[in-house]
């Protein structure tokens, strides 16, 4: 919760200024049945003046937003991203397809029916661009740990 | 040239950017004016390959003013500023004056040779590198551009999108520098 405040109030002093304006909220632990399908939300949290790509960006050399998974004691079953907003800056002719503020990322796993029961955990990454109107940041990876209880 | 354009220098210029802008990110960021002769650091040279596969040095621009231009495909307000750099560029080649954009796309040519093609940029171009950003500060933001006097000197450092007139004006005053030095005038190149 500590880590929530810092990186919330650290946006608030001057966003150009934090190196990952991407944030996960706490997420409940996540339980799960053998043979069941479980979705998993992932509440992100952007800060003040930041936009990131949508998942489907409306220009083919800007950066989606992906959500992966690097191990899991569960199958992923695909992710259901946000619809991006439409939104219009000054450098694109265009409005972009973008997330700020507060979005949630919904992903699906089946767990195997032979899953291993027991405390398990589940690791993966957001990759993602941020601007604001003025600067770019380069693409970076927020890293995501999970704990998951298999039954 | 200097070895290293410290990272302290990278982040007091981004201070006075930001310090001028108010952490505004709605509009442009004020630029700051050009370095006084004394306060210019050399800038640190480097070796790149262009998008004609020509190796080449910063160090080969002795005696140019330089635009070095940081950019990436993905940065939106870098391409704001790009047909001012080809303008630019057009303008002011023949008064000695040269805009080098270095492209920070991690996927290399592959995604920039597309990108120049469609935004017909007359100006060298060069994939950078870590490396090569560590040397600038680390470039953290983009576009980061700085503007170097003739004699390979960093004259200002602007870290966003900066207004076309500022690059404008910093870009007459250094051209006009380097004519009243040639007619005996006092300069401040």
């Amino acid at each position: 919760m500590k880590c929530w405040l810092a990186a919330l109030l650290s946006v608030l002093v001057c966003p150009a200024q934090i190196s990952a304006p991407l944030a996960l909220a706490p997420t409940e632990k996540v339980t799960a049945r053998q043979g069941e399908t479980v979705a998993v939300r992932l509440h992100l949290r952007l800060g003040p003046g930041y936009h990131v790509n949508s998942n489907t960006p409306s220009d083919e050399f800007l950066i989606p937003l992906k959500l992966s998974w690097d191990t899991s004691p569960m199958q992923p079953a695909g992710v259901a991203y946000p619809k991006g907003q439409m939104e219009k800056y000054s450098f694109s002719e265009k409005p972009l397809s973008v997330y700020t503020g507060d979005f949630e990322l919904l992903a699906k796993f089946r767990v195997p029916a032979n899953a291993a029961k027991g405390p398990q955990k589940l690791t993966g990454k957001v990759r993602y661009q941020a601007c604001t109107r003025t600067m770019c940041l380069p693409p970076r990876s927020l890293a995501i740990q999970l704990p998951v209880e298999i039954r | 040239m200097d070895k290293r354009y410290s990272r302290r220098d990278a982040l007091a210029g981004l201070g006075v950017a930001l310090g001028l802008s108010g952490c505004s990110n709605l509009g442009t960021v004020k630029a700051a004016a050009l370095k006084q002769v004394k306060d210019r650091k050399a800038a640190p040279d480097f070796t790149l390959k262009d998008s004609m596969g020509r190796s080449f040095k910063l160090s080969d621009y002795k005696g140019k003013i330089v635009l070095l231009n940081f950019w990436a495909t993905w940065c939106g307000p870098c391409k704001i500023e790009i047909p001012w750099f080809v303008e630019f560029e057009q303008k002011h080649k023949d008064q000695g004056f040269a805009v080098l954009g270095i492209s920070m796309d991690e996927e290399g040519w592959e995604i920039v040779r597309p990108y120049l093609e469609r935004t017909k940029m007359n100006y060298r171009v060069a994939i950078g590198n870590d490396m090569m950003a560590q040397l600038y500060g680390g470039v953290d933001s983009l576009p980061t551009s700085f503007l170097l006097d003739r004699q390979g000197r960093i004259a200002s450092v602007h870290v966003g999108l900066v207004s076309k007139s500022d690059y404008q004006n910093e870009i007459n005053e250094m051209l006009a520098s380097g004519a009243a030095k040639r007619a005996g005038l006092p300069s401040t190149d």
